[in-house]
């Protein structure tokens, strides 16, 4: 399905431990992963499996421990602040919780200015930032004019989480990283959302990682899955060929501990 | 037809905000609950699913008052009692409530027998610990939990113990009805499966006669329950069987909500995930008429005037001004639609 079949991001031995002696503990534990360009993938695994973890990783948020990351085939060099401006413009992030997502000071003009100046706009008239802002917004189908001069908490979390993809419409980053970007809004909600990041995929060619604890997200949206347990990758493959058909015992159980409407979810392997 | 443990008329019920405003949360809900069956309510954040549960047990304290309506539970009508005595002879006894946090529902700093000694105490059943603590470890062999659980501090309970600990605390005094507001939603799959399996089990032992379970999660409500309520801004738009609510859902809402029904199963390659327009309305004034109709495709004139629940055979019941047959034709037409595309 993907004619360009070019590596943009790859980790090679990703390890991550945190803590010392007695309290070590091993959360991500040498991961190996390709990503090609333009394609969506998902890292699935149980609450404390390192999915976050490798998140932060991939983003440079926190030190790596051991192994390596490899940037559109050159290592990742983020050393300076300079450095890591630099790479953010490629790579961005959407989390779980949008109320804690943006500045509170900040109002909403200023969170998408902010964009504008990245991308390096930040010399542009104010009538094309308007319009920059304005087209932002309407992509995900909020009004620019309801929005200035409010603040992020006078949305809705629904709003925010809307308002965190019209960033990333301005920015176009070549990555985009969705930290269970659907789990606390609502299940109606949800399919706008998906709908919205998967129209950025197809228009600027973004590659998106989930990472999500909801299988049936997982195979819905994504072209490859890795299922992760105890920071370990253990199985990973086409979404049909890691849902429908799993290997892995660990992966098996995962799938038929989530409820089922068209075949007959078994309660008795409890 | 079976016996009914619950049956609710017309119940309103309102919160009164600091600006003395009234915000109808729960406005004119009518149910009942057959013994030995298990009502799902379905529906989005806000939408009065959990204020509901609430006004079923008699729990009125402010903000949340008591306007019209009937509550009966195994013949005995509970509206209108004084939520203290209603907290002393009906909550434990007749009906029981499983919160959504169930993490905070035990004090951290007491054991877990201790918690139950209260339950007991509470409901004037005079008994000594060692009573208690055979009582209690009889529930706990029957319900699968082990016995040390009862030594221990909630602190040393994992997410998913805690909340069968909870579960098995508030069917000890044997309710006739449990309901169960959310169980699931903050635990992973593994825990949420065993969580369920102990409330079907529940109702296999004969321990609850009836359950009502409240949730968002439609594939969940689908394998857990008999029938299925769908409700919008405090009121009932659909009632049907579960089945018919997933597969053949008739009110527009329920049939949007239904397309976003998200499962790791084959078949759903074929649907198209299907989102509904705009923002439930704000209870404060919500607009005349049907209150889906700003949000509504299939929106007309008629939709403003007053919309009455039409009853169909077999029990199903939904809130709109379109007949069976139209509703039908539109869904079979936007399917098509959708296929040609």
């Amino acid at each position: 399905m993907l004619e360009n079949k070019e590596i943009i991001l790859s980790a090679k031995g990703l390890t991550k431990v945190f803590g010392f002696g007695r309290t070590r503990t091993l959360a991500v534990d040498h991961v190996d992963l390709d990503l090609y360009k333009g394609e969506v993938v998902s890292i699935v695994g149980e609450s404390g499996s390192g999915k976050t973890t490798i998140a932060k990783l991939l983003l440079g948020l926190i030190n790596i421990t051991e192994g390596d990351i490899y940037f559109l085939g050159k290592k990742r060099d983020i050393s300076s602040r300079k450095k890591r401006k630099e790479y953010w413009k490629n790579i961005q992030a959407i989390f779980q919780d949008p109320y804690s997502s943006y500045n509170i000071f900040h109002k909403i003009d200023a969170v998408l200015l902010d964009c504008i100046r990245l991308r390096g706009g930040g010399k542009l008239p104010k009538e094309k930032k308007v319009e920059l802002m304005e087209e932002a917004c309407r992509f995900v189908n909020l009004k620019f004019a309801e929005l200035t001069n409010k603040y992020p908490f006078e949305l809705s979390g629904g709003q925010m989480q809307r308002l965190m993809i019209a960033r990333i419409f301005l920015l176009k980053p070549k990555i985009l990283l969705a930290d269970e970007p659907t789990s606390m809004i609502d299940a109606c909600s949800r399919a706008t959302i998906l709908d919205m990041l998967m129209q950025l995929r197809n228009e600027i060619g973004m590659t998106i990682i989930f990472i999500t604890h909801d299988i049936g997200l997982a195979y819905y949206v994504s072209d490859k899955v890795f299922i992760m347990e105890h920071g370990k990758i253990v199985e990973s493959g086409t979404a049909d060929a890691v849902i429908l058909t799993p290997r892995e015992p660990y992966t098996r159980r995962l799938i038929s501990d989530v409820p089922k409407i068209y075949e007959e979810w078994d309660l008795s392997t409890v | 037809m079976n016996e009914v443990m619950l049956e609710v008329i017309e119940l309103t019920t309102k919160y009164i905000t600091r600006y003395n405003e009234d915000v109808y949360a729960v406005d004119h809900v009518s149910l009942k609950v057959e013994a030995g069956k298990s009502l799902g309510i379905a529906g989005e954040s806000g939408c009065g699913k959990s204020t509901l549960a609430l006004s079923l047990m008699g729990y009125y304290f402010a903000p949340l008052h008591y306007t019209s309506g009937e509550i009966i539970i195994d013949g005995k009508n509970i509206s209108g009692m004084d939520p203290d005595v209603v907290r002393k002879t009906i909550l434990g006894t007749e009906i029981s409530y499983i919160p959504q946090a169930a993490m905070n529902a035990l004090n951290p700093t007491r054991k877990i027998i201790n918690f139950i000694e209260d339950v007991y105490q509470a409901h004037d059943e005079y008994k000594t610990k060692k009573e208690i603590y055979e009582l209690a470890g009889e529930v706990c062999t029957i319900l699968g939990l082990p016995l040390e659980v009862l030594q221990k501090y909630p602190v040393e309970l994992s997410g998913g113990m805690k909340q069968r600990t909870v579960i098995a605390v508030s069917v000890i005094l044997y309710p006739k009805i449990l309901i169960a507001d959310e169980p699931s939603s903050a635990l992973d799959v593994t825990s949420q499966k065993m969580v369920i399996k102990m409330l079907k089990d529940l109702m296999k032992d004969g321990f609850i006669k009836s359950m009502i379970f409240i949730t968002h999660e439609l594939p969940l409500l689908y394998n857990v329950t008999d029938d299925i309520m769908v409700m919008y801004a405090g009121q009932i738009v659909e009632k049907a069987s579960a089945k018919d609510a997933v597969f053949d859902p008739l009110h527009p809402y329920s049939k949007g909500l239904m397309g976003s029904i998200i499962v790791p199963e084959s078949g759903l390659r074929d649907v198209k995930l299907a989102a509904i327009p705009g923002v439930p309305p704000n209870l404060k004034n919500p607009p005349p008429g049907c209150r889906f109709a700003p949000r509504c495709k299939y929106n007309r004139n008629e939709c403003a005037a007053n919309v009455n629940i039409r009853n169909l055979e077999g029990g199903r019941a939904y809130r709109c001004v379109l007949s069976e047959n139209e509703l039908r034709d539109y869904y079979l037409k936007e399917a098509d639609q959708n296929a040609r595309k």
